[in-house]
This record gives C-alpha cells, structure tokens and sequence, in this order.
C-alpha cells in the first residue's frame, strides 16, 4: 500500500512537471498583462484577452505560417507514404540481393544526426540546386521517413506469407498485391508512420531556418523563432505574443497526438529505433 | 556486384551444352535470379529510398569530409573556381580557435548533466509507469507531450518561466540566481540541459516501458521471497534487467545532446552570456553559414563525429557490456 503511495506520488509530480508549462503558455497567451508572480499563475478573468493573438498576427502571419509547415509537412508525409510503404515492403516481403544490407543502412541513417549534414547540404540545396525558399529544398532532405520504413518492413512481416503465396499463384503481380492485399492490412502501420512523420517536420527548425530568407515562404516554427529573438521585445506585450504564437504551433501536433494517441505505443518507437 | 552480374551473363552465353527456348529462357532466370535474388522487383522497389539515402545522406558525408580538406567558400551558382587541397589546415583553424574548444567543453557539461538525469529519471518513472493501474494512459500521454510539441514553442514558455521577472524566480524569491539563469554563465549550459531533458524524457520513458516488459517477473518475486523490499528489487532486478535499453538510451541522448542547436539560439540568444552556451553546431551555423567559412566549418563537424564516435565506444565498454 504504501509504495503504491508512493508510485503515484512520482507518478503526479512527474506529470505536474510536463504538463505545467503547457498550462502556463495557455494562461500566458491569454492575459492582457504579464503576470509572473504566483497567483499569475491563475489569472484572473477580467486580465484575460485574446489580443496576443491579433498582436502576433500583426507581426507574423500565423495562416501563412501555419500553410508553410502544412505544405512542408504534407510533402514529407506523401513522400514517405509513398516510398516509404514501397521500401518497407521490398524489405520485408521480397527476396532480393542486397536486402539486408539495405536494411542495415536504414538503421545506420537514423543515428546520423542532421545536424552534421548541415553544411553539405545546404551548398547542395541552396547554392548549387538554387531551391533555397521553395517548397521542394526544405522537404528534399526529409523526402523519406527512415523510421517510418522500419516500421512499414515491421508490419509487412507479421503478415502470413501464404497470403502473399496464394496471391501469386492467383496471377496477382506485387503491385496488386501491395496495393489491395498487404495495404489494406496493415493501416494501422499506416497512421502510426503518418502521425510519426508528422511531429518531425511540424516541429522542425533547423533545416527551414537555414534555407528560408523569404517570410512568406517561412514555416511557423522559424517565423515563431524570428519573432522571439527580433520582433518580440517591439510589442506592448512580447511574452503574452511569444505564448500566443507558441499556442498556435503546438496545437496541431499536441491535437492530433492527443487524438491517436494510443497508436503511439512503445512497441512501434522501440522497434524503429532498435530494428 | 556489377562484376559478378557481368560474369554470370557471360557463363551462361557461352553455355551451349542445352538447346531450345525453354531451357534458355530457364537459365536465364536462374542468372537473374542469382545476381538479383529471386524477386528482383525489390530492387526496383527500394530504388527511389536507395537513391533519397544516396543524395541526402551518403554523398553529403563525403562532400563535407572533401571540403573540410579543401579551401572551399561560397561563389555565385555555376562558377567555375579552383578549389585547391589544402591538408590540415581548416582542421588547424578550427582546434586553434578558442571559441570551439569552449563549445566543446560546453557540450561536455551539458552531456555530464543531460545524459544521467535522463537515464534516472526516466527509469524511474518508467518503473513507476510499469506499477501504475490507474490512470495510466493519462500519465504516459502527459510524459510524451512535451517531445511532440516543437522546440521552438515550448522554448517559448521557458523563456517566460526562467526570465529575470518570471515564475521561477518568483517562486524561489530570496533563492533566486543574480544574474538569472539563462543570462548566468555558469547557469546558461545547466538550464539547457534541464530545458533539453523535460523535453526528450517521454521518449526514453516509452523506451524503458517496452524493456520493463521483458524483464521475466519470476525474478521480482525471486526477490522478494528472499525478504528483499521494493528498493532493493528495484536496484538488483529492474536496474540489471533493462541495461540494453539503457545503452540505448545513454547513446541517443549522447547523439541528440551533441547536436545541440535550437535551444542555445534561441533560450540564450546565440550561446550567450559571452559563448558560454555556444555549441558545436551552433559554431558551425556561425562559422559556416554567417561568416562564410563552410569549411571550417565541415572540419568542426567531423570533429563532432569523432567527438561522438568516442563517447560512444566508451559508453558501450562501460555500460553496453552484456555480462553481469
């Protein structure tokens, strides 16, 4: 009884602590005035507005920001939908040479950081390619899911093999096959690649701050970011802004996290980053 | 490969020893079964990844490891200039300079507080997870949030949070850092490193949840059979039982942890107070792409590389080892 005690002692604090700043960056976006002392915490209704919202609105432009990230996330998504399934099931249902070393470099990619393969990439894409503020220079390096690849091959193998047999000898070539047999199956492979995919260029900053200069072709992560270290401190108040833009993108990604959440399970995350 | 495919065509050319069609036409699928498998359509089909690993991947690496070896600078698009090998010397540039020894250092901190808090704390509310009945989904969606949400948001609410008039500093009143945290510099690397784990240790709780499962229960009861507590379970069955996922979770934070960039942009604007906060790979955005210096920059990042590629040998002597 008394570790159970416990268990849920850790178990609250633990929460308290990841959920608090969420709740404060709510209550911050709301207030008319900043109030940082503790009862701030829990302000008042008559100090609340939604004029942070409008005032952000008027520096950056959230609906266009929110476009950008749409755009930027929607093309990695189809790419890694597309390619990705086709990899996944190569990998997983084919017999052909150099399978398994194909599948030994999906692995090896997820542990290259990015980051390392910043400036090549940006002489590439940006200097050589000219693709710098367009849609296709910031998808290009996140075009395919390596994750998501993983877990396609993880799905493919747990369907019965004589499923596929069958199939064959029925006359079925493997785009048939993968289109209306293996597909169908494993959809919950699907959304749980789609919502994976979606968190890492939805929340991206890097690579999009790099090659975009052009304001409107921003995702809201960089413009956010721009406001936060230029424009901010220019308003009456810059932390009620900051809040109100950081509500507007987190809101999508927490959403929809919240929504599927029970896709995002440990066996999934485990096996895409164990193999 | 291209040889051997090379080399079994032209076995099966010259093999006059069958006649007919059919059996020509069967030698030669078992050929191309030889050299391609038995569905070569894999190929085909992993053809668009392989080349996305191809573009992205594999011949960035080596473009920087080039120009890292070369004087290499920006020039107008299509320029025809002489890019002359220039051995060592980016690599001189780069560990003669004063500010990347510094953002190394930095990093070190960072990962000396970083890397044993993430494995503490999320062993143990993973363990506590493990125990849960109720209200578990509640608290494992609570712990993932903050690695769903984006940086750049949640560096927002910190921002409000560790400013010089915020809650935090209210709350501790009298206890409250001079100068405050993020503009201290013995406070800046430390509050990232907090900052950087609150945001990642839902990841690594899921990570610990799924080992936890693995470890064979006989073993708590084993345990406490023989008059051992909750305690002491813990440390002689559960610590043991998940060392995999601990590697693991040691490497990962290690990786992320060295590729440091959004959190010192943007909490301590630019690796401030004075660089303090600077980190390798805000160094090589500043050197890089700033002030125009790509090379020297890809010489930092290999750097990096090795930098990791030692930490991590040395977690795997230290913690990956599978005996015990």
């Amino acid at each position: 009884m008394r570790s159970k005690i416990v268990t849920y002692c850790v178990l609250t604090v633990g929460a308290l602590a990841f959920l608090f700043p969420f709740y404060y960056m709510i209550a911050g976006s709301l207030q008319t005035s900043p109030d940082t002392s503790i009862a701030g915490a829990f302000p008042h209704p008559s100090n609340l507005t939604v004029e942070n919202y409008t005032a952000i609105d008027g520096r950056i432009n959230l609906l266009q920001g929110l476009a950008n990230s749409g755009i930027f996330t929607g093309g990695v998504i189809l790419g890694t939908l597309v390619f990705g399934v086709l990899a996944g099931y190569a990998l997983a249902v084919l017999k052909w040479r150099g399978r398994s070393a194909t599948f030994a470099l999906v692995l090896l990619v997820q542990v290259i950081p990015f980051q390392l393969l910043m400036i090549p990439l940006y002489v590439m894409i940006a200097r050589d390619y000219g693709l710098s503020d367009s849609y296709l220079g910031m998808i290009l390096p996140f075009f395919i899911n390596s994750t998501a690849v993983v877990i396609f091959r993880q799905y493919f193998l747990q369907l019965p093999k004589e499923l596929f047999d069958a199939a064959r000898i029925d006359g079925a070539n493997e785009f048939r096959l993968l289109w209306s047999v293996a597909l169908p199956l494993v959809r919950p492979a699907l959304l749980t690649a789609v919502l994976l995919t979606f968190i890492g260029p939805w929340n991206e900053f890097l690579w999009p701050f790099l090659i975009t200069k052009d304001a409107t072709m921003q995702p809201l992560a960089v413009s956010l970011a721009n406001f936060i270290s230029n424009i901010a401190a220019s308003t009456t108040n810059p932390f009620g802004a900051m809040m109100a833009g950081a509500v507007v993108l987190a809101a999508p990604a927490v959403a929809l996290f919240l929504i599927f959440q029970r896709y995002f399970t440990s066996n999934d995350l485990g096996s895409g980053v164990k193999g | 490969m291209t040889t051997s495919v090379a080399g079994t065509a032209g076995r099966t050319g010259g093999d006059p020893g069958r006649s007919g069609r059919a059996a020509g036409a069967e030698s030669a699928t078992r050929t191309r079964r030889r050299a391609f498998g038995a569905q070569p359509l894999g190929i085909l089909f992993s053809a668009p990844y392989l080349i996305f690993i191809g573009v992205v991947f594999a011949y960035p690496i080596i473009f920087a490891v080039w120009m890292s070896f070369h004087d290499y600078f920006f020039t107008a698009p299509g320029a025809q200039v002489d890019r002359p090998f220039v051995g060592f010397d980016n690599y001189v540039t780069a560990l003669t300079d004063p500010d990347v020894w510094r953002a190394f250092g930095n990093v070190g901190v960072f990962l000396l507080i970083n890397v044993p808090l993430t494995v503490v704390l999320s062993i143990l509310l993973a363990t506590a997870l493990d125990r849960a009945v109720r209200a578990r989904t509640f608290f494992r969606v609570a712990f993932y949030v903050p690695y769903v949400t984006a940086s750049v948001a949640v560096v927002a609410v910190w921002l409000f949070l560790f400013s010089n008039t915020g809650l935090v500093n209210n709350v501790l009143g009298p206890l409250a850092p001079n100068p405050s945290w993020l503009v201290n510099s013995a406070l800046a690397m430390p509050t990232i490193a907090l900052f950087v784990t609150w945001k990642g240790l839902g990841f690594y709780i899921l990570l610990y949840l799924a080992a936890l499962q693995n470890v064979p229960r006989e073993l708590h009861e084993s345990v406490s059979v023989d008059g051992g507590g909750r305690i002491r379970q813990f440390f002689a069955v559960t610590v043991p039982g998940v060392r995999p996922a601990t590697f693991l979770v040691v490497l990962l934070s290690t990786i992320t942890g060295a590729n440091l960039f959004t959190e010192p942009y943007l909490l301590t604007s630019g690796g401030g107070p004075n660089g303090a906060s600077t980190s390798p790979v805000l160094l090589i955005y500043q050197k890089g792409i700033e002030q125009q210096n790509p090379d020297v920059a890809a010489a930092i990042g290999v750097v990096l590389i090795i930098f990791v590629l030692v930490i991590a040998l040395l977690q795997r002597r230290f913690v990956g080892r599978e005996e015990s």
